[in-house]
């Protein structure tokens, strides 16, 4: 590769280095301004055109799939926390779901209902901080104030339900660590008002305005073709006019008994993905507010001995609760050999674990499917031929996660 | 159907996995073929993920190859999803790169290649994508010890 | 700044230390070095709500040449490791560093072949932030020790590099 070659040329000190003919090799990142996440890009300038570029990550690889090896199958779950950070509660979800596959166990309904409820949360606050910081890379200050402080709220919600703030911690394999807390509908109510306002502020000062439009409009384009050849997934192949939603084609959890609408948009552009995302918070306001009506009464986690811990009260009269508690305690649930691909839908797209079990306490593989990484690996395609100015919009576009992308 | 064409047109086996989900198996030499097919003839779409197992240990498969390949495939229009398994012998860790097929297969066969250390024949650009280039060793093989560190920079205590 | 070798060790030194101090520990300019989760967290402490503005640090420098407070906010691992001290390094001095979550403190519970066990293995650190990620009450209280290390400084003596 010629570009590479180039940068090989470049001791590692010098940024910028003129080629005879008048092309430019310039080094962004790992720690850049308009990057919110860490990702390097070696550019190929010819004036302000990116003429080629080479995209380099791993500088948050911190182990994750390995360290699963080591842990047991409910120690796992915080390390989701921190896959995708943005979105925490469906990381956890999608892991239980798949370890609950494997192990061929149910939940009950009022745990699924919560689990859909605090994905959706997810979404909106994943979607909220995308289109908050890429506003505030294109110099729309105010809206990442009003969308930042929308996304406080949400935060504030699920410190009350799980007692973290963006790690929560919140789902255990076969049901959840605990049950809603007292009022929980009244102020989720009262934080989806105060979203709605906040985003119909924000969406009356972005869409129409002439910078922000003009930033996002045609630039970091793909066609439909190259987008599924690249594996997209999510709201970035949605705005490539693909109605591929996990949430609808393979319905997990409780979704097939809401109503919502999975929106696409054609123009393939940076501004269809805004359209998108900004639409997808409305359908998760929705189907939150349809959640808590339906909401039933009843245990949260599933009651068999082999999976979840038993009431104290059973512990201290039961031999057999006892023998139960101390072995969930010491070594957790044994899933049977076998190995299980469980999608769900995350922030960014398809969100999948494949996790191999070998029939004792340790998984033996847990892999995800990040669905960043796709993305990300389409990012020098995005920006071929564009200004290095628009580098910043797609990139925000992307929504790159590093916890996820290079876990 | 998927399984039909392609027990009919390949040495295809399928196999459940402890909890029902249906996965392929193949030899490697086959694979760019049954991919082509996959992709052309039976319209899967999309390369969903890409990844390796290392079963060094894993009991009872002493005597099987030591990496496996799992390919999972979608295909938008029948809403299927379809799982590819591939041995692949600690002795000759190669295999054929899907990416002519798929440009997603770029990255994620340079992440196995960094992480098991598995050549793929074809892929045009094979380098190091999450550790870098002085890294010895694969990370996620069996034998790579967890907490082996190898500082690019001196630490200080 | 020249004047103290003059002074020396004197009441004139510790009159120039009080407004030097008080200057620099209410007017700092922060260098995001932003890794992982806790630049969540970051983004919080910035915004309206906790308004990291009212301790007079809400102002990023993204040239680590104008900086004086380094957050060291999430992991770091031996990939980055170089790139953090390399931004350490061309920080100018009097220059102070943040280990913002456990990560950065000590690794956290990342203890693996990728993972840097805290940044102090790679530069000084002067104030710690516990918590995974740290609550933004916890980063306000970070910057109100950091000023009070400030305070006690006295332009006799600078750090220097390690």
């Amino acid at each position: 590769m010629d570009l590479l070659e180039r940068i090989q040329k470049i001791a590692g000190n010098n940024m910028v280095e003129t080629a005879p003919d008048g092309r430019v090799v310039l080094n962004m990142g790992p720690s850049h301004p308009a990057m919110h996440g860490i990702v390097r890009i070696y550019l190929e300038l010819d004036g302000e055109k990116v003429v080629n570029s080479d995209v380099e990550i791993g500088y948050l690889h911190r182990g994750f799939e390995k360290t699963c090896e080591t842990v047991n199958y409910n120690q796992v779950v915080p390390y989701t926390d921190r896959l995708n950070y943005v979105s925490p509660f469906i990381n956890n979800v999608g892991y239980a779901l798949a370890v609950e596959k494997l192990m061929g166990i149910d939940t009950p309904e009022r745990c699924s209902y919560i689990r859909v409820i605090m994905s959706e949360i997810s979404r909106i606050t994943d979607h909220l901080t995308c289109i908050g910081a890429n506003a505030m890379e294109l110099g729309a200050f105010t809206v990442y104030f009003y969308l930042i402080n929308a996304r406080e709220e949400l935060y504030k919600l699920s410190d009350s339900v799980a007692g973290g703030r963006i790690t929560p911690n919140y789902t255990r394999v076969g049901g959840l660590a605990k049950d809603l807390p007292e009022g929980f509908e009244q102020d989720a109510e009262a934080v989806l008002l105060k979203l709605e306002k906040n985003l119909s502020d924000s969406e009356k000062l972005l869409s129409r305005n002439r910078i922000f439009y003009d930033r996002l409009k045609d630039t970091g384009k793909i066609t439909r073709e190259e987008a599924i050849s690249y594996s997209f997934t999510g709201p970035m192949l949605r705005a490539c006019g693909v109605d591929y939603d996990v949430r609808k084609d393979s319905p997990y959890l409780v979704y097939d008994r809401f109503n919502f609408e999975i929106p696409i948009c054609e123009d393939c552009d940076n501004y269809a993905r805004y359209l998108v995302r900004i639409e997808e918070i409305k359908q998760s306001v929705s189907i939150i507010r349809q959640a808590l009506k339906q909401l039933p009464k009843g245990p949260i986690s599933n009651e068999s001995y082999g999976v979840s811990l038993p009431p104290k009260e059973q512990v201290y009269s039961n031999i057999e609760a006892l023998m139960a508690h101390f072995k969930l305690t010491f070594e957790g649930p044994k899933p049977p050999r076998g190995e299980v691909y469980f999608p769900v839908e995350g922030g960014n797209g398809e969100l999948g674990f494949y996790i191999v079990s070998d029939g004792t306490h340790r998984p033996w593989r847990v892999r995800v499917r990040p669905p960043c990484f796709p993305l990300t690996s389409a990012l020098s395609r995005l920006i071929k031929g564009g200004y290095v100015a628009d580098i910043i919009a797609t990139f925000g576009q992307l929504n790159m996660i590093g916890g996820e992308l290079e876990r | 159907m998927k399984e039909e064409v392609l027990k009919k047109r390949f040495n295809v086996e399928i196999r459940k996995s402890g909890c029902g989900q249906d996965f392929a198996y193949c030899r490697k030499e086959d694979l760019l073929e049954i991919a082509g097919c996959l992709k052309n003839d039976l319209k899967f779409a999309f390369l969903i993920d890409l990844t390796c197992v290392d079963y060094k240990g894993y009991p009872g498969r002493e005597t099987m190859p030591r990496f496996e390949m799992v390919y999972h495939f979608y295909a938008h229009d029948t809403r299927e999803r379809m799982t590819l398994k591939v041995p692949v012998e600690e002795t000759s860790p190669n295999i054929d790169s899907l990416t002519p097929l798929w440009r997603a297969a770029d990255w994620y066969e340079r992440e196995v290649y960094d992480m098991y250390g598995i050549h793929f024949t074809g892929h045009k650009d094979l380098r190091r994508i999450l550790m870098y280039e002085e890294f010895k060793g694969h990370p996620l093989r069996k034998d790579y010890p967890l907490k082996a560190r190898q500082p690019r920079i001196p630490h200080e205590d | 700044m020249g004047l103290e070798t003059v002074f020396g060790n004197s009441f004139l030194t510790s009159r120039v230390d009080a407004a030097v101090n008080w200057a620099r520990k209410y007017s700092f300019f922060q260098y995001p070095f932003v890794t992982a989760c806790c630049g969540m967290e970051f983004m919080s402490v910035w915004a309206s709500t906790y308004d990291i503005a009212r301790f007079g640090a809400e102002f990023p420098r993204f040239s680590p040449r104008q900086a004086d407070v380094l957050f060291v906010v999430g992991t770091v691992n031996e990939k980055l490791a170089p790139a953090l001290r390399r931004v350490y390094d061309q920080m100018a001095e009097p220059k102070w560093v943040v280990s913002f979550g456990v990560c950065a403190t000590s690794g956290g519970f990342y203890d693996n072949y990728a993972t840097v066990q805290g940044i102090d293995k790679i530069i000084p650190v002067d104030v710690y932030i516990p918590g995974c990620p740290p609550r933004p009450q916890a980063v306000l209280d970070a910057l109100i020790k950091l000023q009070e290390k400030v305070d006690r400084e006295t332009v006799l003596k600078y750090k220097g590099l390690k």
